[in-house]
């Protein structure tokens, strides 16, 4: 039970990071490595925050997000969208992308290994613990679950409901079509690149309220947001989030019960399982 | 056999001839030199002979090599030195095939996030496994030289050529020419994909193996985060793609420039090196797209036009 609601917590802000990369992914069609950068970069604002003047990171979100949205349309327009224009196939597209995201995260990883320094970053806020069906846990893990599902509920919605958010999951489906339709393809791609960017560095804000970072970690969560990604399925916010879930309660449970250095296996038997049983997704469709 | 690959095969073996004797010269920097390049020349002409054709970018190096030496360091108690590259290579080619048979018949995305994270894998694992069994690192003490060291990559160099051109020649190689140009194409003329990928992404496997069993004796120390380095695998792509994947020569060509270039900036910005190896992807991606290679074929289709229009 412990294991299980602990897993919980954590499933839901990797819920939140794992959308943001779908987002990415799903509609942009650019598999961006450097997502977990963006994560870092999210969680080391917080920290700055948090130790200059005792902001919280619930607050520090509210400037995070359209910083990080204005980033990365920026990374979108100027870097990316190039090699969109380039590519003759989704193949070429992919192999470009995934070169050119790598070199961003290590630029990132170096400009902030420039800045901040190689050491790891942790603050307490938050740090006192509740109660809930007998068990204690910490109000910081908390928090930052009820403001993950906040966010991946207004995104659910806004995705569903709104006419934008329909447009988006139009061109997630297709591409063409969309287009044959009269929907503006590259510039919500360049949207939905850039939101996918926001809600990441978001998730990372929320994170670093209890996760230790330092300059180099953002690839663990990009590995951890691609296994969750693939597991949901690309542009399936529904198993997006029940994968997340998933992979919060298996690593919680592989850390208590054999070794807490083994989180990243535990990952990829997740990752191994669905790639031999279920390629496409825990709700996705055969053959599409 | 035809007249130009008799005249090629003969350059090659004198060429190969004159690199083994670097050792007789006497200089211990460029020998040490000398094993760098032919280590990164090894490993990525082997990576560009699995992702050249079929434009899968594997990041695996780092884990084939960690696993060569490993076997190295806990094999030297045990057997005698000359047998371990072979098993290296062995194991190398089964964790390949294990990993290919997983990923490889599904889209290239997959794999490589597969291979991203294998290194970080292959590490947790054998950090777990030295926590319960309560061992630390491990040393390698052998009477081998940096001279031998150099022999045996240059040996393997040549073998990853000759290995590299029977598959260009074979069948093997034309399926998966065809299976680059277009996967489906591939697939309805009756080539077994996922069987053709599987099998050559073992070569690369077992050759980063074997090299990180040869090279175990130089670190002297083997400990999971030195021998797991996924910077290594980073490096190779990066310099089999300055240098081009399109010919077997090609990640040669970008090997030799970017050692150099990587021995300068280790020794002047050593806090800045992920700052420039990401510049340098970038580079590569907008403005070498095929590589030196690439550069030197159109140059060369630009004399010839020129040369038709006079």
């Amino acid at each position: 039970m412990d294991i299980l609601i602990t897993g919980l917590l954590l499933g839901g802000t990797y819920a939140l990071i794992a959308m943001g990369l779908n987002l990415q992914y799903g509609i942009a069609r650019i598999m961006n490595l450097a997502n977990g950068e963006m994560l870092v970069a999210g969680g080391f604002a917080a920290f700055w925050f948090w130790t200059a003047g005792q902001i919280s990171p619930l607050l520090t979100i509210f400037l995070v997000a359209p910083v990080a949205f204005v980033a990365n349309w920026l990374i979108y327009r100027i870097m990316l969208r190039p090699l969109v224009k380039r590519a003759k196939s989704r193949g070429q597209l992919e192999v470009d992308s995934i070169l050119a995201t790598f070199g961003l995260a290590f630029v990132s990883v170096g400009l902030m290994l420039a800045v901040f320094g190689g050491d790891y970053f942790s603050y307490s806020h938050l740090a006192r613990p509740v109660h809930i069906l007998g068990d204690t846990y910490a109000l910081n893990r908390l928090t930052a679950f009820l403001a993950a599902v906040v966010i991946c509920g207004a995104l659910y919605l806004w995705l569903n409901l709104s006419r934008p958010g329909v447009s988006i999951r139009a061109i997630a489906v297709s591409p063409e079509s969309a287009r044959l339709v009269g929907i503006d393809v590259p510039k919500l791609a360049a949207i939905a690149f850039a939101l996918g960017g926001a809600v990441t560095a978001t998730g990372g804000a929320l994170i670093s309220m209890f996760f230790t970072l330092d300059a180099s970690t953002g690839v663990l969560f990009t590995l951890k947001a691609l296994v969750i990604v693939i597991m949901g399925g690309v542009g399936d916010v529904r198993g997006t989030i029940v994968a997340a879930l998933l992979l919060g309660i298996m690593e919680t449970f592989v850390a208590s019960a054999i070794d807490p250095g083994l989180t990243l296996a535990a990952a990829y038997l997740l990752f191994v399982l669905i790639l031999l049983f279920r390629p496409q997704g825990l709700f996705g469709r055969r053959g599409t | 056999m035809t007249g130009t690959e008799a005249r090629n095969l003969a350059l090659a073996a004198v060429a190969f001839a004159v690199v083994a004797c670097l050792p007789l010269a006497g200089s211990a920097y460029w020998l040490a030199i000398g094993v760098t390049i032919a280590m990164y020349t090894v490993l990525a002409t082997s990576w560009a002979l699995f992702s050249g054709p079929t434009h899968y970018i594997s990041l695996a190096t780092a884990a084939f090599f960690g696993v060569g030496s490993y076997t190295t360091a806990i094999g030297i108690e045990h057997l005698p030195y000359w047998t371990l590259p072979p098993i290296a290579g062995v194991l190398g080619a089964v964790l390949a095939a294990l990993v290919g048979l997983a990923t490889l018949r599904l889209s290239g995305v997959y794999f490589v996030i597969f291979t991203l994270g294998l290194a970080e894998l292959v590490r947790q694992v054998i950090i777990w496994f030295q926590n319960v069994s309560g061992t630390k690192g491990l040393y390698v003490l052998t009477s081998i030289t940096e001279a031998h060291i150099f022999w045996q990559l240059t040996g393997l160099a040549a073998l990853v050529y000759l290995v590299g051109w029977a598959i260009w020649r074979s069948r093997l190689g034309f399926a998966l020419r065809i299976i680059g140009d277009d996967e489906e194409v591939a697939r309805h003329s009756g080539i077994n994909t996922a069987g053709a990928k599987v099998l050559l992404f073992m070569v690369p496997g077992a050759v980063a193996a074997i090299t990180g069993a040869i090279l175990a004796p130089r670190y002297v120390y083997i400990e999971p985060a030195t021998a797991f380095t996924p910077m290594l695998s980073f490096q190779v792509v990066i310099m089999a793609l300055l240098g081009g994947t399109s010919r077997l020569w090609g990640p040669l060509v970008g090997v030799i420039p970017f050692t150099f270039l990587w021995e300068a900036i280790s020794a002047s910005f050593p806090n800045q090196t992920t700052l420039l190896l990401g510049i340098c992807f970038l580079l590569i991606v907008y403005l070498l797209p095929k590589g030196f290679v690439g550069l030197l074929q159109a140059a060369r289709k630009r004399v010839e036009t020129r040369e038709a229009w006079a």
